[in-house]
């Protein structure tokens, strides 16, 4: 298994008349090929900001990115183009991130025609399929969008995204805007691609039950940092960050028996606008010590694999 | 037994009528009842009809393009559908309140949060003003607010704060029914379990009975005693949440559960229903979900099926319950 | 490897296939479908599109010639003879407003030309662009919309001279600014559309964005613009004409009748009423086209 993309020290901030925004404040992650990293967190925590950052969507403040072990930190135009036919995006909603000007063909044709390595009779034969690919009847060929429902969208979202036949695809929150059935479809499409193309996602979500559906690797984020990862299973077994414990158990879970105790936390989300030194999660944490308010945890592997930002977690858990 | 129930529902149709689309048939003879105290969720997917049923019992849907076709909402024996707009002024926000899905929307943004609080307070109960700050006050605290923040704008406060103000606004007037249309749907799920903590704590104090309308069956399990399912417009399961729990009897709800990926099983494929919901100005004829339903045969589609009781207070709208 | 071969060929077939079945249906053809709807708008284009002809033919419909006198029918009521009646030199009013329709359709279609297209391009460069491009061009253009249109309009033609063509350019320019605003706040709307995050991430280009994505859906608001720009520019063009600084008499312009009939008007009302008319059914037919063109432009709407 080799490391598809990596991401060291990641930074993104942003200026704004409040101070400077850490939406992404140095991430270091790395997804193997054909896995999919769940990142979860709540609104506002910059996985979405990470996503983008990681596509070059918007330009990093720091760190570095790497795409198959090469530096694409900095890119020039033909190294966006390459990186663009090798990674892609599916968006969350699927009423705003499709051309209401465009008809389903045309739609899945753009990333095709932009691309333009293929002929006009090619290019329909490859929409066609691609149709199929995703569970689109023929006869939607030339609906607009705006007539279609949020299930058949998100899958022109995705036929778009597979259009250039990428490698690798950040989904952000593919599946948040639809009902829980055609959310259960989506899902299973993404899935079965997956296996059947060998792809790697980068999955943001804030739905832990669907990030436990579909990842390999989980990562929580809280206030632009990374609070813990490792791999789905374990994390699911045992979460050993407090934010994550209370992420958790916050879910609530479509059954009625073995309720679990439930951490309610106080407070709300801060903004990670000029961030003080000092855990961020200080504030609301249940186990907060006077060092928590001071020194900013570090990053370490609680157990193989298994990454953990908080002072207290062998306290905590042992 | 009886003169236990607060809201009994009985055959209750609401039509959307207009010239281009048709006549939409948003809820179909839907029948339900809710005594006092009680907390019943109504679970759907997006156009069932929930929403309308809602509205529907706080004579909320705008005549045209909508219409009350059949049935009868009583509450406390009263129709509601017979009262005249004056009478209902009267029981909104005092009897019986709403929370609506968007915290953000829901509040005027040019008044102060306690004032809309107050307001409520003022009109309804007549309260002179001084009484109806205090009041108000009272409330805020009681939602987890501190009274220092009477006289701040809802744009200072948070999304989950927002919600708690609503909820404030909802509960002042002590209503016996209190109807929250995806009260947290909006929410991050830390902020939603404090919510969903509050509304819990609040119901136990107060006594007031809640219909929660959500698509969230998990908010379900952690609020309700009844559960009744929607689907394009009428109930297709109806229940105490151990019956639609654990005992899980329509194929539409199999497939709702089916649906969701679990915390604590290990599925490699989720099971959910194939298709979509049929439009609801050309339903099919006979079972609304026999084209989606793998359980299908021809007499699904031949006849309207009625709910039968398949266990005390269990009821469910399918032909083939109990085979295999 | 056969196989493989006949499974290529087949989708190709299939592909063709498709694309004949559903060959696009144009759009124009969908607008001009979602348009027939609208009944007074359909009927504001009848009436447009009777105007244009009778400008075009106005050498075959009007009876007499635009500055044809005949001094011994003066002040003639509307008659068999001359359906409008007849103005203080005896000329045919019935011909003037024909002729006036030429006229006017001209003006109005050049100078909202004129300021379409300057205001079109400075205000999408502003809204594209955004950030202190945006502010110079945004408040340049602030300082001219201070000053009132009439007012501008006057200057600038008693500055230009009189005449057809100063007339045309006078309303053009005073119309820019108010089209740059349209155009500046649709475009930034545009801007910000997930849909054009989505184009980026396939790497669209600057030029593709602007053609493909953020025009087509910005157009229908400046649509209604120019429509109404039209009604505007006539309107405007007539007031000149009316307080003698733009379209100068003989020529058969409605404002200009309007202002030569006002002395008489007591007496011989048709001198004005007819000319009146003619420059009311054109705003009307233009504005309503312009709401029509609105709903038919937005493939939300739809259904």
């Amino acid at each position: 298994m080799s490391v598809l993309v990596e991401a060291k020290e990641l930074k993104k901030y942003f200026e704004t008349k409040s101070g400077t925004l850490h939406a992404v404040d140095g991430i270091t992650c790395s997804i193997e090929e054909g896995k999919t990293l769940g990142v979860v967190g709540e609104s506002g925590c910059g996985k979405s900001t990470l996503g983008r950052t990681v596509l070059h969507l918007l330009e990093s403040t720091g760190g570095q990115l790497f795409f198959q072990g090469k530096d694409v930190t900095r890119l020039d135009r033909h190294g966006l183009r390459e990186l663009r036919s090798k990674a892609q995006m599916i968006f969350q909603d699927p009423y705003s991130s499709l051309n209401p000007r465009m008809t389903v063909s045309q739609l899945i044709a753009e990333p095709l025609k932009i691309e333009g390595k293929l002929s006009k009779k090619e290019i329909n034969e490859k929409v066609l399929e691609l149709m199929d690919t995703v569970g689109l009847a023929e006869r939607l060929y030339n609906t607009f969008p705006h007539e279609l429902d949020g299930g058949r969208r998100q899958r022109i979202g995705v036929a778009k995204a597979l259009a250039v036949n990428p490698q690798f695809i950040v989904c952000d929150e593919p599946v948040s805007a639809l009902d829980v059935s055609i959310q259960a479809q989506i899902l299973n499409l993404l899935k079965d691609l997956q296996e059947k193309r060998n792809l790697t996602y980068m999955f943001i979500t804030h739905d832990l039950s669907v990030v436990k559906y579909i990842s390999h690797d989980i990562m929580v984020m809280y206030l632009g940092q990374m609070v813990e990862k490792g791999p789905a299973k374990e994390i699911f077994q045992q979460t050993i960050h407090p934010y994550t414990k209370a992420l958790f158990s916050a879910l609530p879970q479509p059954s009625i028996h073995n309720r679990q105790e439930r951490i309610i936390l106080k407070g709300e989300l801060s903004s990670p606008i000029n961030p003080k030194p000092g855990c961020r999660f200080a504030k609301r944490c249940i186990y907060a010590q006077e060092a928590c308010f001071v020194d900013t945890p570090e990053l370490v592997e609680y157990s193989p694999n298994h990454m953990v930002a908080c002072h207290r977690a062998r306290e905590i858990n042992g | 037994m009886e003169q236990d129930k607060l809201l009994e529902i009985e055959d209750l149709s609401i039509y959307y009528i207009t010239e281009d689309a048709g006549t939409c048939q948003a809820v179909n003879h839907v029948s339900l009842s809710l005594g006092k105290g009680e907390t019943l969720g109504l679970v759907g997917e997006t156009g069932a009809g929930k929403t309308t049923i809602a509205k529907g019992i706080m004579r909320l849907v705008m005549e045209p393009p909508g219409k009350y076709v059949s049935g009868s909402i009583r509450f406390h024996g009263e129709d509601l559908l017979k009262k005249s707009v004056r009478e209902m002024q009267k029981i909104r926000g005092a009897k019986i309140s709403m929370i609506f899905q968007d915290p953000m929307t829901a509040l005027n943004p040019t008044d102060t949060v306690g004032a809309q609080i107050a307001e409520v307070l003022y009109y309804q109960k007549n309260l002179s003003k001084a009484e109806a700050r205090k009041r108000a006050e009272e409330m805020m605290e009681m939602v987890g607010i501190q009274k220092n923040r009477y006289d701040e704008y809802p744009h200072q406060f948070s999304g989950g704060m927002k919600q708690r103000i609503v909820i404030a606004i909802a509960l002042a007037c002590n209503p016996e029914l209190l109807i929250a249309d995806e009260p947290t749907t909006a929410l991050d799920v830390t902020i939603q379990a404090q919510v969903l903590d509050m509304m819990r704590n609040l119901k136990k104090e107060l006594g007031t009975a809640m219909l929660l309308i959500t698509h969230d069956l998990g908010v379900v399990a952690e609020m309700c005693e009844k559960v009744a399912i929607v689907y394009a417009g009428e109930i297709v399961e109806l229940g105490r949440v151990e019956h639609i729990y654990d005992e899980t009897a329509h194929p539409y709800t199999i497939g709702l559960f089916g649906s969701l990926p679990s915390m604590a099983g290990t599925e490699e494929r989720l099971k959910p229903v194939g298709g979509m919901m049929p439009d609801p100005s050309h339903l099919p004829p006979g079972c609304k979900f026999a084209p989606r339903c793998p359980r299908k045969t021809p007499a699904c589609e031949q006849q309207e099926i009625p709910l039968s009781e398949i266990a005390p207070g269990h009821l469910v709208r399918c032909i083939h319950v109990g085979e295999e | 490897m056969a196989e493989e071969k006949n499974r290529q060929v087949s989708s190709a077939v299939r592909a063709e296939d498709v694309m004949r079945k559903y060959k696009k249906q144009s759009r124009l053809g969908m607008i001009w479908r979602q348009y027939r709807k609208n009944a007074l708008s359909m009927f504001s284009l009848a009436l447009i599109l009777i105007l244009a002809a009778m400008a075009l033919g106005a050498d075959w419909i009007a009876p007499y010639g635009a500055t044809e006198q005949n001094i011994s029918d003066r002040f003639m009521g509307p008659c068999a003879a001359h359906l409008f009646g007849t103005d203080g030199l005896g000329r045919d009013i019935f011909s003037r407003v024909v002729y006036g329709a030429r006229v006017s359709m001209i003006v109005g279609f050049i100078s909202t030309g004129v300021s379409a297209f300057f205001g079109i391009i400075l205000g999408s460069i502003a809204g594209f662009c955004g950030g202190w491009i945006d502010n110079v061009i945004m408040r340049v253009l602030d300082v001219f919309m201070a000053i009132p249109n009439m007012l501008m309009a006057m200057v600038l033609s008693a500055t230009l001279g009189t005449g057809m063509i100063n007339c045309m350019l006078a309303v053009g320019i005073t119309g820019i600014p108010n089209m740059a605003r349209v155009a500046r706040a649709s475009v930034m709307t545009q801007r910000n559309q997930e849909y054009i995050e989505s184009a980026r991430s396939n790497n669209a280009g600057n030029g593709r964005i602007i053609f493909r994505y953020v025009l087509p859906n910005a157009l229908s608001p400046i649509f209604v613009a120019v429509a109404s720009g039209i009604a505007n520019a006539i309107t405007v063009a007539a007031s000149l004409s009316f307080i003698g600084l733009g379209i100068q008499p003989p020529n058969p312009e409605w404002g200009a009748m309007l202002s030569a009939g006002r002395e008489y008007i007591m007496e011989y009302p048709w001198l004005c009423i007819f000319p009146g008319i003619a420059i009311l059914i054109t705003v009307f037919s233009l504005n309503n086209i312009g709401d029509g063109l609105r709903d038919a432009l937005d493939p939300r709407l739809k259904n």
